[in-house]
């Protein structure tokens, strides 16, 4: 591999993935065409339903029976693996295992000490040096979502998956965190693709906001955000980029009279 | 009328009423019911004597000499359980190969009493220690392997995603992950194991036996000493909430950091 461009760039074409239900099937995705440069931040939005953790599953390797290609650095995806990472929506920390035992938790083959070093880097990296040694429910949901964070990126993935991590804190700390993913992002030159179902979130972090339509899942529009960083969700621009993804939003809901009509 | 309970020392002992309260009464009113001459004596002596032959036989040993011999017993058959109940149940629950070879026969000597088995055992280890200690076994052994194997399989499928996503090895996933999730199905398992064991030295012993709790008991029958019956009756009571109560403080211990729901 001469560059790291090419490693980690995701490509996903004409991706279709179906569900057995009861013996019927229904179409999660269908037809999705992406790609995502290397170190670009890619916000996801759309309604419930729409496919949207299908999608990222599927990226991570969770899923399989696709049809269609996902390729990384042009190998098709078949599996998990250490050059992809992922925060769910539920914080997933092991109950039993100490904050620092559940970073240390993915970090294998690699002498004690330097496990050690690896882990207080990363807590030191999402700011919860203090607190190596508390147990899961000892921590604010705030404080689990960066523990799980600095779990997903202890093997330095290049792709970072994150599923509406934010989505169950309150306003303050989901702003915090928010700020903090860009710090990483911006430190780490990860790439980083992010499910929400907060266009706010979506504009205030993504490089481009990718819109899904629910039933097929498909991608209806690709709005790319030109703003500086830091961004100021109350500016001119921020609020039209706003308008234009509500705008897709309503035009969905809308289309059931079109077909009564 | 709760204020005046606010003071936690009260409230502790307001706690502990309603806990010995309900005890407390039913002894109360047999032990009145007795004096006015509703209960007959032999059929059902009253509470202060059977305190009074508690206290003769515990004086003269004897009643100390029955428990040590019974739960030296339970212990020896809730031992070997455990440790293959405990062992074979975390093989089986690994591996679903070994769950087909052995799910057939397991559910369907489970069901079987270990009572039933005394006729057995007595023909293949005779009435000395081997066939209580059988029977024992028998009853203290589906309990824990069969809450072993359901709490493994019981595993977060979350938690197996993110093994699969952060490459970890089976060992380490197992040690960390799978047994520590299981362990509270396994006490539950040796919690119920040690009752059942506990249940069955004393049927053990009712068959045949010369000492012990259960021996206690039947030889009382046959010199129709109620109360020593009842003492009896009472002492195994006892000690298998004393047990139980043991292995919950045991569980609290282990188990840091289950927030379980505790009732209001
Ligand atoms: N394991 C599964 N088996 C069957 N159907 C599934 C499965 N997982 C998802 N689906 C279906 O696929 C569709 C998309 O689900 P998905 O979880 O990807 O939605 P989502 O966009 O993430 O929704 P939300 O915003 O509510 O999380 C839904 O209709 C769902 O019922
Ligand atoms: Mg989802």
């Amino acid at each position: 591999m001469n560059a790291a461009t090419a490693a980690s760039r995701l490509v996903i074409e004409g991706l279709n993935k179906n569900y057995k239900i009861n013996g019927g099937e229904i179409t999660a995705l269908q037809g999705i065409d992406l790609a995502i440069r290397e170190g670009e931040f890619v916000s996801i939005v759309g309604s419930s339903g729409c496919g949207k953790s299908t999608l990222l599953r599927i990226i991570a390797g969770l899923e399989n029976g696709y049809s269609g290609d996902v390729r990384i650095g042009g190998r098709r995806i078949s599996g998990p693996g250490l050059d992809r990472g992922m925060v769910f929506q539920e914080h997933r920390l092991i109950p039993w295992l100490t904050v620092e035992k559940n970073v240390a938790f993915g970090l294998n083959g690699l002498e004690n000490d330097k496990r050690d070093t690896v882990v207080r880097e990363h807590l030191d990296l999402v700011g919860l040096a203090g607190f190596s040694k508390a147990l899961p429910h000892q921590l604010s949901g705030g404080m689990s979502q960066r523990v799980a964070i600095a779990r997903a990126l202890v093997n330095n993935p290049q792709l970072l998956l994150l599923d509406e991590p934010f989505g169950a804190l309150d306003a303050l700390t989901k702003i915090q965190l928010q700020q903090e993913i860009l710090r990483i992002w911006e430190m780490e030159r990860t790439t980083m693709v992010l499910v929400t179902h907060d266009i706010d979130e979506a504009i205030y972090l993504g490089d481009r906001v990718v819109v899904m339509s629910n039933r097929p899942g498909t991608i209806k529009k690709i709005v790319p955000v030109h703003l500086q960083r830091p961004r100021d969700r109350s500016s001119y621009d921020f609020v039209q980029i706003r308008k234009e993804i509500f705008a897709e939003f309503f035009a969905e809901a809308e289309k059931p009279f079109a077909y009564a009509i | 009328m709760a204020s005046e309970l606010t003071n936690p020392q009260l409230q502790k002992l307001n706690h502990l009423a309603q806990y010995t309260g309900l005890s407390l009464a039913i002894i109360a009113v047999w032990q009145v019911l007795s004096h006015l001459g509703y209960l007959n004596p032999v059929l059902l002596p009253p509470p202060s004597r059977i305190a009074q032959t508690f206290w003769e036989l515990f004086k003269s040993g004897d009643l100390p000499r029955h428990i040590g011999i019974s739960i030296i017993r339970v212990l020896e058959g809730f031992t070997i359980a455990a440790v293959l109940g405990l062992g074979l149940g975390i093989v089986i629950g690994l591996s679903r190969t070994m769950d087909r070879l052995t799910g057939l026969i397991i559910q369907v000597v489970k069901p079987i009493p270990p009572i039933a088995w005394i006729p057995l055992a007595i023909l293949w280890f005779g009435i000395g220690e081997k066939s209580k200690v059988y029977i024992i076994f028998l009853g203290a052994f589906f309990p824990i392997i069969i809450n072993t194997i359901d709490g493994i399989r019981q595993t977060d499928h979350k938690f197996v995603e993110v093994a699969r996503l952060l490459a970890v090895p089976r060992f380490k996933f197992v040690f960390q992950v799978v047994l520590p999730g299981a362990l509270p199905a396994i006490m539950t398992g040796v919690r119920v194991g040690l009752m059942v064991a506990w249940i069955c030295v004393v049927a053990a012993e009712l068959i045949a036996a010369s000492s012990g709790i259960g021996y206690l008991i039947m030889d009382a029958r046959e010199l129709s000493q109620s109360d020593v019956v009842l003492v009896g009756m009472i002492t195994i009571g006892v000690i298998g909430k004393v047990m139980d109560g043991l292995i919950k403080l045991l569980e609290k211990r282990i188990i840091t950091w289950k927030i379980a729901f505790s009732g209001n």
